[in-house]
């Protein structure tokens, strides 16, 4: 057990921490300034760019406004559209990623010939973006709300998944001993052990995800994949900007509402 | 009943943490484990209910093997015994009653589980394991919320809420001060009595082994070097056992 202070042996001398070098911070900015330089050249992006696009940016706001007020009736419908896909995309994505968490997290005793598996499917679907699902789906199920919804099905799907698991292997292990001491069986376990510890984060995370997917729900649209997005690639393709603009701001007040609501309750969930 | 055949253990690291171990446990002892840090103690107390698999020997509880039992067997036997932590190990987020409850869950359907729908007799009996560490009127508090001696009851009240007829703690003082100490270790004591359940604790405060124990079993290194009354348990039996005299932080005074 404990020995007394005064006989404790002290602990053999830490080697010196020095500083960090000034040299290699001044390197490391010179690097990063280089990188920059040659990335700039390659794809003749620069600043030069920015300068003589800037006249053609100012009439593009003028032309935006007035924004087209009288458009509004028209786009509220796509746009609840688009949250209707955000919704389901987030919560069909989610009900999948439960099962999948849980048989991905190391601390649970599954099979490594299940968990491995699992974890690399979820590696190769967060590897995909979620335009290039929606271009997928398009192209399978022909354009519509359908495929975009299916494509945050997906897109939601990894990423509750991935932070789930990640917030599953980190629980306290104490309750799952616990239970299994009590005689609960692998799924009492999780029911008794590990949901109510899980549960916050993995609430907190399809919240999150919800937001995420309000945006990537309104440009969506831009491969024919439903919602708002394909009245604002109509709009754009017309040079109706003054209806652009009114789809912009529309969509900013949504996304703003929801993030503000969601932040809210995820606050309170942790 | 608790019965050790020849048990060892060895680690996988080559570590031993109990040797060729015999002995039986009666039913009603409340018996205190003692020793140095590493002797081997929770090792022995896991075993019993096979949280930690022994190398050798048997294990029989109430003349069932553990060692051999497997799945709906062993937690069949495990539901008999309920498990007493230095970290209480509650489901922090839930009210003290639901973790109470969950010491119920072995004795339903995992589908009923799974709804969370217990019976109304397993409420009351909730209720009243509560009532017997005095803290009923915690029932709808979240556990979290409270002290760590309340919550130390609560675990014993999930140990009783299982019917257990043998409970196991490992340290479960450990993490409290004197004064809650004493009431949790006079919580265990009465229910030993009271309801006969046999009772193995691991303390590292020898004189609340003396206090509380109708037998004190000492270990060193994996081997049993004392087995014996608390009145056999003399300053000079405890050097045995630590191999040096008792130091002054191994009692916890104010007795
Ligand atoms: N999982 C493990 N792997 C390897 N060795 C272990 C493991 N658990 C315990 N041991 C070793 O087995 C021996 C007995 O450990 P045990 O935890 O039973 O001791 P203890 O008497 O409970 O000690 P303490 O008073 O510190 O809790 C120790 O030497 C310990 O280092
Ligand atoms: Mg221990």
């Amino acid at each position: 057990m404990k020995t007394p202070a005064s006989t404790a042996p002290l602990q053999p001398a830490a080697p010196e921490i020095l500083p960090p070098r000034k040299t290699k911070q001044l390197a490391g900015w010179l690097v990063l300034i280089a990188v920059l330089i040659v990335c700039s050249i390659r794809t003749k992006v620069t600043p030069y760019q920015l300068i003589t696009g800037l006249p053609q940016m100012g009439s593009l706001l003028r032309e935006m406004f007035p924004p087209d007020w009288s458009y509004l009736p028209t786009i509220w419908a796509p746009m609840m559209e688009t949250v209707q896909i955000a919704i389901l995309g987030t919560t069909l994505g989610g009900l999948l990623a439960i099962p999948v968490a849980l048989l991905s997290a190391s601390n649970l005793q599954v099979s490594r010939w299940i968990s491995l598996p699992c974890r690399m499917i979820l590696n190769l679907v967060r590897t995909i973006p979620d335009l290039l699902f929606a271009a997928i789906f398009v192209a399978v199920f022909g354009i519509g709300p359908f495929a975009g919804m299916l494509a945050l099905v997906f897109f939601s799907f990894g990423i509750i998944a991935k932070l789930t698991f990640e917030a599953i292997e980190a629980i306290d292990p104490g309750p799952l001993e616990a239970m299994t001491a009590v005689g609960a069986n692998r799924m009492q376990i999780i029911r008794f052990g590990v949901v109510p510890q899980a549960l916050p984060y993995f609430m907190s995370y399809l919240l999150y995800t919800f937001e995420v997917n309000i945006r990537a729900a309104a440009v969506l649209g831009l491969v024919g994949a439903g919602g708002i997005g394909l009245l604002l690639d109509r709009a754009l393709g017309l040079f109706r900007y003054d209806r652009a603009s009114i789809i912009i701001l529309l969509t900013l007040v949504i996304v703003l509402v929801i993030d503000y609501g969601s932040t809210i309750i995820r606050r309170k969930l942790l | 009943m608790i019965e050790f055949d020849n048990v060892s253990k060895v680690y996988p690291n080559g570590t031993v943490g109990l040797r060729n171990i015999n002995l039986t446990i009666k039913e009603g002892e409340l018996v205190v484990i003692v020793g140095l840090s590493g002797a081997g103690k929770s090792t022995f107390l896991r075993s019993i209910n096979r949280l930690t698999d022994i190398s050798s020997g048997e294990i029989r509880v109430n003349g069932k093997s553990v060692t051999h039992a497997a799945g709906s067997q062993l937690r069949h036997i495990r539901r008999d015994i309920g498990m007493i932590f230095q970290s209480f190990n509650l489901i922090k987020r839930s009210t003290v009653v639901r973790n109470v409850l969950s010491g119920r869950v072995g004795y339903h359907s995992t589908l009923r589980t799974m709804l969370g729908w217990f019976p109304k007799e397993d409420v009351a009996l909730s209720l009243d394991a509560l009532q017997r560490v005095n803290i009923r009127e915690k029932a709808y508090v979240r556990a979290d919320q409270l002290s760590g001696g309340q919550q130390q009851r609560v675990s014993i009240a999930r140990a009783l809420a299982q019917e257990a007829s043998v409970i196991l703690a490992d340290e479960p003082v450990a993490s409290l001060d004197p004064l809650t100490t004493r009431q949790v270790m006079d919580d265990l004591q009465r229910i030993n009595r009271e309801m006969n359940i046999t009772t193995v604790i691991n303390l590292h405060f020898i004189d609340l082994a003396r206090e509380y124990a109708t037998r004190i079993i000492g270990l060193r290194a994996g081997e049993v070097v004392f087995d014996g009354t608390p009145a056999e348990a003399t300053d000079e039996a405890f050097a045995e056992i630590y191999g040096r005299p008792a130091l002054q932080d191994e009692l916890l005074g104010g007795a």
